[in-house]
């Protein structure tokens, strides 16, 4: 039998992993300490699977290995050939797989209780097993958890363990559907637009109850079904939650999905009294909570109006009121190369629309040229800019903007006014002036740049056509001192570089 | 462990996490999700756990297929992370 006491060297241990892993987060406070961040973490994690290897008798060595240089070659491969526009999908697919190996560590634990010590006291135990033999081989015992759950009977598991691993496996299940439309959603391979079902908010939430139920049920009896049960209807509302949630609204959900990950190792640890997995487990689950609240925030939105979802669902009927054809000028690369030269402050406002023509070197390229000729210039980026939190400033660290040249919204906000050209490049809704003005706007509250200050407004969009995410029409576009650039954004960019060569 | 030192742990680190979390950067948070996802992935031990213990073959082979979705992600995240911040890091010198 194994042994399961954790001798206090490994309690110890798992205690340093897990302050270690703080330490990975702490680093992130500013980007000269995030490296040596990075590597406590990676310390932490050799520590924990160091600890884990040695504190246990293993019966197949081999195996763990082998499933240890898969898994770790996989992930090494994909982390060097991601492109980084492709971040939020690969994240999502990490979380993913957060999800299923907590889903699958739930079961194992189901499955053999002894190995995590959560069987009940052995004395216990005993009296439930006296009518059925000991189970001698791998097979036996196999065919009794599948016959009719009779490993419940021969260990039972500990109440509060039950409650544990039954919510463990549930987050995960959760995190793991959950993740995997959120994924589909980002790379394209499914419709960014809402799914709505009928009815969705009764069935969700029955389902809900359902899973705690089950839960609770479980502690009084550990059939096979009440577990199955339970992994199904997660699954099934990972799946429910996010369809209904539109492309927009991504950035909050792969937060909160990052959120959820957390709690299932948290869940985990709690199963397994390893306090590398709680103190992990609570540190991802309060990250990703954050970063939905901040997420919210900056779009002006609750996050029970995201979770309910449909954002964006159809183009909002409000605009539809025969919308007035407005004037507009037009500007082609040379007069943006002209006015850029010449102007003192530059403020670049990027979105999601550069990261998708790939147009983040041209822009840097672009700024060089302009700094040379003493052109002061700057890079503003709105929370929301991306697909995922922070997205923006990882693309543009990508292109070689130095960090410092790039500011947040509330730090630049103010400096509009003494700017002489606003560079909008494939962002719209955050400088979107119904924001402020517009009591009906669906993106009333939300905070924005004030473009309409700066002296003149460059705005590179690929037609007149096409709206932001919200939908809504844009008053910028039509301002006196704005000159629209149509194209495709590295492509005028490209031409702005080779005008200001002139 | 008893429960309740378990729940302070956890109560404690949630807090931890909540002044933590609120003093990153949010130019790195991109960086913060990749690592939190890999640092989650601490969940390999109890993949370890039920892949190396003896008497169920079936949780053996879950704990395996575990073991190989959290180091996908252990090692694909802590990559991806440094690969992040490395960039982060060339405007440095500059």
């Amino acid at each position: 039998m194994e042994h399961v006491t954790t001798p206090s060297w490994a309690m110890f241990a798992y205690l340093v992993a897990g302050v270690l892993f703080i330490l990975a987060l702490r680093g992130l406070s500013s980007p000269a300490t995030s490296r040596a961040g990075n590597r406590y973490g990676m310390v932490g994690m050799t520590i924990a699977v160091a600890t884990t290897l040695v504190t246990h008798e293993i019966a197949s060595l081999p195996e763990i290995i082998g499933a240890l240089a898969l898994g770790g070659g996989i992930g090494w491969f994909t982390a060097r050939k991601i492109a980084m526009t492709d971040m939020p999908q690969l994240v999502a697919a990490f979380h993913s797989l957060v999800g299923m190996a907590a889903v699958l560590v739930g079961w194992a634990a189901y499955l053999n209780p002894q190995a995590f010590g959560i069987a009940e006291a052995v004395a216990q135990a005993a009296s439930h097993v006296i009518d059925i033999s000991p189970v001698v081989t791998n097979a036996d015992l196999v065919a009794h958890a599948f016959a009719k759950a009779q490993v419940a009977d021969q260990a039972r598991i500990a109440t509060q363990s039950c409650i544990e691993m039954g919510l463990g496996i549930a987050i995960g299940a959760i995190t793991f559907s959950g993740s995997v439309i959120a994924f589909l959603k980002l790379a394209g391979k499914m419709s960014g637009a809402p799914i709505m079902l009928p009815g969705r908010h009764v069935l969700n939430l029955g389902t809900i109850l359902a899973i705690i139920g089950l839960v609770g049920y479980f502690t009084q009896d550990q059939s096979l079904w009440v577990i199955g049960l339970i992994t199904l209807l997660s699954f099934l509302i990972g799946f429910l939650l996010i369809i209904p949630i539109g492309g927009a609204d991504m950035p909050v959900v792969v937060s909160m999905l990052n959120s959820y990950s957390g709690w299932a190792a948290a869940a985990m640890g709690f199963t397994l009294h390893n306090t590398a997995m709680i103190i992990t487990g609570a540190l991802v689950g309060s990250s990703g909570a954050i970063l939905s609240y901040i997420m919210c925030k900056a779009m002006n939105r609750s996050f029970i109006s995201v979770i309910a979802g449909g954002f964006g669902a159809a183009p909002e009927a409000v605009g539809g009121a025969a919308k007035e054809q407005r004037p507009w000028k037009r500007g082609s690369a040379e007069d943006a190369a002209f006015l850029l030269k010449e102007a003192e402050n530059v403020i670049i406002i990027p979105g999601y629309g550069m990261a998708v023509s790939q147009a983040q070197h041209a822009l840097r390229e672009m700024a060089d040229t302009l700094k040379k000729e003493g052109v002061n210039v700057k890079y503003a980026i709105h929370p929301v800019a991306g697909r995922m939190p922070g997205h923006m400033n990882v693309l543009l660290a990508e292109a070689n903007v130095p960090y410092d040249e790039v500011f947040e919204l509330e730090d630049i906000n103010g400096e509009f006014g003494q700017c002489d050209v606003a560079f909008i490049i494939g962002a719209n809704d955050v400088v979107n002036p119904a924001a402020k003005t517009d009591k009906s706007s669906p993106i009333y509250g939300m905070p924005v740049f004030d473009v309409e200050k700066a002296k003149t407004v460059m705005f590179i969009k690929r037609s007149m056509g096409g709206v932001g995410y919200s939908g809504v029409d844009n008053d910028v576009f039509y301002m006196d001192q704005t000159m629209m650039l149509l194209a495709d954004a590295k492509k005028m960019v490209e031409d702005i570089v080779k005008a200001l060569a002139h | 462990m008893d429960f309740i030192s378990i729940l302070s742990i956890f109560v404690m680190a949630c807090f931890v996490g909540y002044y933590v979390v609120w003093s990153v950067t949010p130019a790195l948070h991109t960086p913060l999700m990749a690592v939190t996802n890999a640092i989650s992935s601490v969940i390999v031990v109890g993949a370890l756990i039920a892949a190396a213990a003896q008497g169920s073959s079936v949780s053996k082979w879950l704990g395996l297929g575990a073991v190989v979705l959290a180091s996908v992600n252990i090692f694909g995240g802590f990559a991806v992370t440094a690969r992040m911040l490395a960039m982060y890091k060339k405007k440095e010198k500059k």
